[in-house]
C-alpha cells in the first residue's frame, strides 16, 4: 500500500474519531472533572467520600449486582444450551428468533407495563395460577426482585442467545465430527471442543449483559420498589441529579458504576484468557 | 486394535429427499488394504465414507466387521464406538488445543495413563515428522503441517479402518505430492487398512491396492488401478481416467482373427478401426464378441496422447485443423477439429509443433481405441 492510499484510508476514519470525541470521550471526561468538583468548581474528593459514607447510597452496589449478576448468569447460562441446540439450524427457527427480538424492539418501559398488568395480582397470569390452584393467594410477580430481574432477563436474554447462535453456528462441524471420530460421545465433545469454542463468545455476551443490567433504570422504576429494596444504583444517581440538583454528586455515582461494570469485564476477560488460549479466530480448523 | 479379517458394506444406500446419494453399495475390505472411491464432485463418494463411518445414519443395507454387525440401518455402532479414524479435508484440527493435546485427545478420553500418552503422542508425531512441533497450536502451522498433524491424531490410536476425506485437496500443488509419498510410505508401514476420497486419478493410481469408480451414487468400476487406468469398464470411467475423446459411432463391420477382433467404425469423423485383443481361453472373449455386432451403435475412447501428429501405414488417418493450442511442458494439448466436426483433444509431445489454425494429419494405432456398446455408462 502506497503513502497516498494509507492517507486517503485514514481520513475516511475522521468522521468516526468526531463522533466518539463528541459524544463519547468529551461526556466521560467532563463527567470524570464534576465528579471531582465542588458546586464552585473547585478540586474535591468530597463527592466520593459522601457516596461511601452514605449507608443508603452504598447500598445500591449490592442491591444492583444483586440484580445484574444472577440475571446475566441465568440468561447467558440459558442461551449457551439453546444456542448449542439451534447450532445446525431447527424447524420454526425465524419464529423462535422473532419472539426473542420482539421485547428488545418494543423497548424496556412497554414490556415492563405490559408486564405490571400481566403479570400483577389480578392479571391473566395469577387468576391462571389460582384457577389451577397453584396457590391461595395471588403471587406477587411485580413491585418487587422477581419483577425487576424478569423484565432485566427479558431484555438481555435476546442479546447473549443471537451473540451465542452466532458464534457456535461458525465453527467447523467437522470439529464435532473428528472429537466424535476420536472416541467422545456427544456430552465429551460439547465440554472439550464446543464450550472452550465457545468461551470468547460466552464472555462478551456475559460483559454486554452485564453492563446492560447494571444500568438497570426503568426496571427497577415501574417494577420494584426504587425508593426501597430495589433502589438501584443508576437511580441513586438520577436522584441526586434530578431531584437534589447536584450533578457533581451524580456525576461521582456515575463514575463508581463505571469503575465496578470494568471491574467486572476485566475478570470475565481474565476468565477468557485462562480458559482459551488458542488462535484468536475460532472455527477455521 | 480388535484384530479383524474383513470390513463387508453390504448394499448399502443412502436417501436424502427424492436424491439416492449412495445407490446400492457393496464391498469388501480386506484388512491392510488401501482402497479409494475415486468420482467426480457429487458422485456420493464422501457420502459413502460418512456412511461407513456412521457419522451420516444409512438408509438400508448391512455393515459387518468379519461377523459382528456395526449398522443394520435400524441399529448402528455409534461413530465414537467403530474404532475407526478419520481425516478431514479442512483438517479439523481442535485449534485452542496444542498439538501435542491434538494428538493426545483420543488417548485422554481412553484413560490411558500419563506416561503411555507421552510415549505414544511422540512416537505419532515422530512418525510424521513432527518431533518439536508439540507446544505449537494449529493456527502457527502451515496447511500441509496441520493435516500431518491431522493423521498423527488418529494413527495414534491404532484405528481398524483408517478414512481419508480429500486429505491432500487443500494443499498446494508440491506439497500435496509431497504428502501423497508420506501417505504411502506410511501405508507401506503400518498396513493400517484404509479408505481414500478424492477426485484425483492421480492421487487414486499413486496410492491405491483397489479404486472404486463412482458416478451419482453407483460403483461404475472396482479393479486395481492398472485395469481402471487401461482397461475402464464404461465410457464415464474411461473418460475419468484420460481417454477424453469419446466418439460415437456405428459398427460396419467385424472381423475376428486368432483372438483379435477388429472393427471398422463409421464416426462422423470418419471410419476408425478398433482392434481387440484378448487370449483364446479369455473368459471375457464370450462377453466381447457377444457385445458387438455389425450395425450396432457403439462409443469409441481415445487418450489424447495416443493421437500422433503425421501419417502411419495403415488406417484411423485424420485430417484435423487446431482451434486451440496449450503448452503443457511436456506436450503441446491441442483441441482440435475433425473433418466432419467431430472434437478431438490430442496431445502432441513438445517439438512436434502445430499452431493456431493449422491443418494437420493424425492418427491413432487401432490397438489403442476402446470400444463400449452404447448404453454401457449405467
Amino acid at each position: 500500500m502506497n503513502g497516498r492510499s494509507e492517507s486517503g484510508t485514514m481520513a475516511l476514519l475522521i468522521p468516526a474519531i468526531v463522533f466518539v470525541l463528541l459524544l463519547f470521550l468529551f461526556p466521560f471526561g467532563y463527567g470524570l472533572f464534576m465528579s471531582l468538583t465542588k458546586a464552585d468548581g473547585s478540586f474535591s474528593l468530597a463527592n466520593y467520600i459522601r457516596f461511601f459514607q452514605d449507608a443508603r447510597d452504598v447500598r445500591t452496589i449490592g442491591v444492583t449486582l444483586g440484580i445484574a449478576v444472577p440475571v446475566t448468569l441465568l440468561a447467558v447460562g440459558l442461551a449457551v444450551p439453546l444456542s448449542y441446540h439451534m447450532r445446525r439450524g431447527v424447524p420454526g427457527e425465524r419464529l423462535i428468533t422473532f419472539f426473542l427480538i420482539v421485547p428488545v424492539t418494543l423497548g424496556t418501559v412497554l414490556v415492563s407495563e405490559g408486564m405490571l398488568t400481566f403479570m400483577g395480582p389480578n392479571g391473566w397470569l395469577n387468576q391462571l395460577i389460582m384457577a389451577l390452584c397453584l396457590s391461595k393467594t395471588p403471587v406477587r410477580f411485580t413491585h418487587n426482585y422477581t419483577g425487576v430481574a424478569i423484565s432485566v432477563g427479558l431484555q438481555g436474554f435476546p442479546y447473549a442467545f443471537l451473540m451465542l447462535l452466532g458464534y457456535v453456528s461458525g465453527i467447523n462441524p467437522d470439529l464435532e465430527k473428528a472429537s466424535q471420530m476420536l472416541g467422545a460421545n456427544k456430552w465429551q465433545t460439547f465440554w472439550k471442543v464446543l464450550f472452550p469454542l465457545m468461551v470468547p463468545g460466552i464472555a462478551i455476551s456475559f460483559c454486554l449483559n452485564f453492563v446492560m443490567a447494571f444500568s438497570v433504570f426503568p426496571s427497577a422504576v415501574l417494577l420494584g420498589q426504587p425508593s426501597g429494596p430495589q433502589r438501584v444504583i443508576a437511580y441513586a444517581a438520577y436522584q441526586w441529579a434530578f431531584e437534589k440538583f447536584n450533578f457533581n454528586a451524580a456525576a461521582a455515582i456515575s463514575m463508581v458504576m463505571a469503575a465496578i461494570e470494568l471491574a467486572v469485564i476485566a475478570l470475565i476477560l481474565a476468565w477468557r484468557s485462562k480458559m482459551y488460549k488458542g488462535a484468536s479466530i475460532v472455527g477455521k480448523g | 486394535m480388535r484384530d479383524f479379517k474383513c470390513i463387508s458394506v453390504r448394499r448399502m444406500s443412502k436417501r436424502f429427499g427424492e436424491k439416492l446419494a449412495v445407490d446400492d453399495f457393496s464391498l469388501e475390505f480386506g484388512k491392510e488394504e488401501f482402497v479409494t472411491f475415486l468420482g467426480p464432485s457429487g458422485c456420493g463418494k464422501s457420502t459413502a465414507l460418512n456412511c461407513i463411518t456412521g457419522l451420516i445414519p444409512i438408509t438400508s443395507g448391512e455393515i459387518f466387521i468379519d461377523d459382528e454387525c456395526i449398522d443394520d440401518a435400524h441399529r448402528s455402532v455409534p461413530p465414537e464406538k467403530r474404532e475407526f479414524g478419520m481425516v478431514f479435508q479442512n483438517y479439523a484440527l481442535f485449534p485452542h488445543l496444542t498439538v501435542k493435546e491434538n494428538v493426545a485427545f483420543g488417548l485422554k478420553l481412553r484413560k490411558l495413563g500419563k506416561a503411555e500418552v507421552e510415549r505414544r503422542v511422540g512416537d505419532a508425531l515422530r512418525l510424521v515428522h513432527l518431533d518439536g512441533y508439540a507446544s505449537k497450536f494449529p493456527a502457527q502451522m502451515s496447511g500441509g503441517e496441520q493435516q500431518r498433524v491431522a493423521i498423527a491424531r488418529c494413527i495414534v490410536l491404532e484405528p481398524r479402518l483408517l478414512l481419508l476425506d480429500e486429505p491432500l485437496s487443500n494443499l498446494d500443488a508440491k506439497l500435496r505430492v509431497e504428502l501423497r509419498y508420506e501417505l504411502k510410505a506410511l501405508h507401506e508401514r503400518l498396513r493400517v487398512t484404509t479408505i481414500y476420497v478424492t477426485h484425483d486419478q492421480t492421487e487414486a493410481l499413486a496410492l491405491s491396492d483397489r479404486i472404486v469408480v463412482l458416478r451419482l451414487g453407483k460403483i461404475q468400476q472396482v479393479g486395481t488401478p492398472e485395469i481402471i487406468f487401461s482397461d475402464p469398464a464404461n465410457p464415464f470411467v474411461a473418460d475419468f481416467v484420460g481417454f477424453k475423446n469419446a466418439w460415437d459411432g456405428r459398427i460396419e463391420s467385424l472381423e475376428e482373427k486368432g483372438g483379435v477382433l477388429s472393427a471398422r467404425v463409421r464416426t462422423k469423423g470418419g471410419l476408425l478401426e478398433a482392434r481387440l485383443s484378448y487370449s483364446e481361453s479369455d473368459p471375457r472373449r464370450a462377453g466381447i464378441v457377444a457385445a458387438f455386432k455389425a450395425g450396432h451403435t457403439v462409443t469409441t475412447a481415445i487418450r489424447p496422447e495416443d493421437i500422433v501428429a503425421g501419417v502411419r501405414s495403415g488406417s484411423n488417418v485424420f485430417r484435423c485443423v487446431a482451434d486451440l493450442v496449450e503448452y503443457q511442458g511436456h506436450a503441446n494439448s491441442i483441441s482440435a477439429c475433425i473433418k466432419g466436426c467431430e472434437e478431438a483433444r490430442v496431445d502432441l509431445r513438445s517439438g512436434s509443433s502445430v499452431s493456431f489454425g493449422e491443418s494437420f494429419e493424425a492418427s491413432v494405432d487401432p490397438d489403442k481405441v476402446l470400444l463400449f456398446a452404447s448404453g454401457a455408462a449405467q
